[in-house]
């Protein structure tokens, strides 16, 4: 069980799971969506507030295995502060880090977000996929449409 | 922990079941995963196939295959002899009164469907009832669902109690005069509950109402004999019975079966067709229209000719034995919540575990070479009974062993040692 601990379940992500950054309801919020993963039944719901072009706070809630429960919070830790077309590109680039091709090379600016390859080792679980994505997803969703929920299917 | 039916016929002359040796007749057990060897601990959503089956599946193809009760030549005759050969298997593993009786689907879902569809279209109307229980596999809930919606029926729910077992008492009083049928699961795919649907069924007669029964998870682990227990339908599928995938049958006492509506069209279940009208095939050919999965409808033979080749009773008291074993290694496992604690019980195992998630579970067991089911077991509404998103669920069937159990025990505190 070594190695896939090394590949899955890093320290970043048990940590993230045992202690998720920015988790709850927040009094307010600009923008959210869920996103649900039928499959599983794991929901992640999103809030967060964008002022002038930038993410000025995110957190979410939502039930779901370690690898969702991880991505999620290192998004929020991630993208806060940022503004919104960085947001975008790095949320681009997460989906290319868990579902790029094996050998394929991460283009990413580790020093800044080194958290994400943590995730790298997804890509061999072709079934988790969905669950690191799910956040981002929702994410992305609540940013196009302001309200309103997501799939993975 | 499961009660079995002796029925006669099924005891004389059978194959002593020696666990060791019916391992070794499902080859596929003998793969290795990441290294390790296969604990398969999933075979209640689906079994694997002993050689026999997977023989006389090829062997159908390389020498006997072509279309049925069509050609009269000898590959066709050969083909039509088989299926309905295995017809007659079916009705003796079953033991239904006539082979009239038995219709071969797609599987359990599809035969449900079928009834919905071919009995609930024709006899139901609005404001008439369908009762169902708590523990139904989302087949019994949805295929009566839409229907229910179109007709302006309702579905009314037998509730179960916090052990999982079905509340029998309120049954009673759950049918009204307005119920058409009652949907029951014979064995929970998710909590492993053996349900007393003899007794729901004859509740129900008395007050005039048929069964159906889904035996899906029930074939493999109990003797199911639809004339003791008097169930007007019953639906299974092979692949929960070392058979197939995309075959099943669905029992049906030959008066019900006998004023329902076809409910596909097609060839083989018509007599005469014109463009005006056409006149339906007998039973059981009514309800079989197209080519069917005929080198399936063979294997399921195979598959049920080799489980009624020992006595159903050893093989339940094998696998009450590892189900015995797998709860007291469970038991040692901390953190670990059993979910499902019937008395009668048969099959599975499920859990939660302190605060990590099925799904996680799930990946690392993997990694052990482990294989169970993780999610909501298409039994969302057992799920919000026990208040879990999800559970695991470990699964046994004839050819488990102890070292099966053992593994899953060695990976599950392996779990708790990271996410503590």
């Amino acid at each position: 069980m070594d190695d896939v601990f090394r590949e899955l379940y890093q320290e970043i992500i048990l940590d993230h799971n045992k202690n998720p950054r920015h988790f709850g309801v927040p009094d307010s919020y600009t923008h959210s969506a869920e996103g649900y993963n039928p499959l599983c039944g794991d929901k992640v719901h999103v809030f967060l507030t964008v002022r002038d072009g930038k993410i000025d706070s995110i957190s979410f809630k939502g039930e779901g295995c370690a690898i969702s429960k991880a991505s999620a919070s290192v998004m929020t830790t991630l993208l806060t502060g940022m503004p919104l077309a960085e947001a975008h590109a790095l949320m681009k680039r997460f989906v290319e880090v868990v579902t790029g091709p094996m050998d394929g090379i991460v283009d990413i600016d580790e020093e800044r977000f080194g958290q994400l390859l943590a995730f790298v080792g997804v890509r061999e679980f072709p079934a988790r996929v969905k669950c690191a994505t799910l956040a981002w997803h929702a994410m992305e969703a609540a940013l196009k449409q302001g309200e309103g929920s997501v799939t993975t299917e | 922990m499961s009660t079995t039916v002796k029925t006669p016929e099924k005891i004389a002359g059978k194959r002593r079941f020696d666990p060791a040796v019916v391992r070794g007749e499902f080859p596929i057990l003998s793969t290795r995963v990441h290294g390790k060897p296969l604990a398969f601990l999933d075979s209640a959503a689906s079994s694997q196939k002993p050689e026999v089956v997977i023989e006389t599946i090829a062997n159908y193809y390389r020498s006997e295959h072509s279309n049925i009760h069509r050609g009269v030549y000898y590959l066709s005759e050969i083909a039509t002899a088989k299926y309905e050969a295995a017809r007659e298997t079916t009705r003796r593993f079953l033991n239904a009164g006539s082979t009239r009786e038995i219709i071969f689907t797609a599987g359990t879902t599809d035969a449900i469907n079928l009834v919905a569809n071919a009995y609930g279209r024709e006899f139901f109307r609005e404001g008439d009832e369908v009762l169902i229980s708590g523990m139904e596999h989302h087949a019994n809930i949805v295929s009566w669902q839409l229907v229910c919606q179109d007709l302006g029926a309702k579905l009314k729910v037998i509730p179960i109690n916090e052990r999982g077992e079905l509340d029998l008492e309120s049954l009673p009083g759950l049918i009204s005069e307005r119920t058409r049928m009652v949907g029951i699961v014979y064995v929970s795919n998710s909590l492993g509950t053996v349900n007393p649907v003899k007794e729901v069924i004859r509740i129900a007669h008395q007050h005039g109402v048929p069964v159906l029964v889904d035996a899906a998870q029930a074939t493999s682990h109990l003797s199911v004999d639809v004339q003791d227990l008097d169930a007007d339908f019953l639906a299974m599928s092979g692949h929960k019975v070392y058979g197939p995938t995309g075959v099943g049958v669905l029992y049906g006492k030959e008066h019900h079966l006998e004023k329902m509506r076809p409910f596909k069209g097609g060839g083989d279940m018509i007599r005469s067709v014109t463009f005006e009208k056409t006149t339906f095939n007998d039973l059981p050919f009514k309800f079989e229209a197209g080519t069917p999965n005929i080198a399936g409808v063979i294997g399921l033979a195979a598959a049920l000719e080799y489980v009624m080749a020992f006595d159903i009773n050893e093989v339940a008291a094998w696998e009450d034995e590892l189900l015995q074993y797998g709860e007291n290694l469970l038991a040692g496992v901390p953190g670990l919540r059993r979910i499902g604690t019937a008395a009668h019980r048969a099959g599975s195992l499920a859990f939660v575990l302190a605060d990590v998630h099925p799904h996680d579970i799930g990946t690392l067991l993997d990694h052990e070479g482990v294989a169970i089911r993780t999610g909501h077991h298409c039994t969302q509404p057992v799920m919000s009974y026990f208040k879990v998103p999800a559970t695991s669920r470990a699964s046994v069937a004839m050819y488990n062993n102890k070292a099966d159990l053992e593994a899953l025990q060695r990976g599950l505190l392996k779990i708790v040692e990271v996410f503590r």
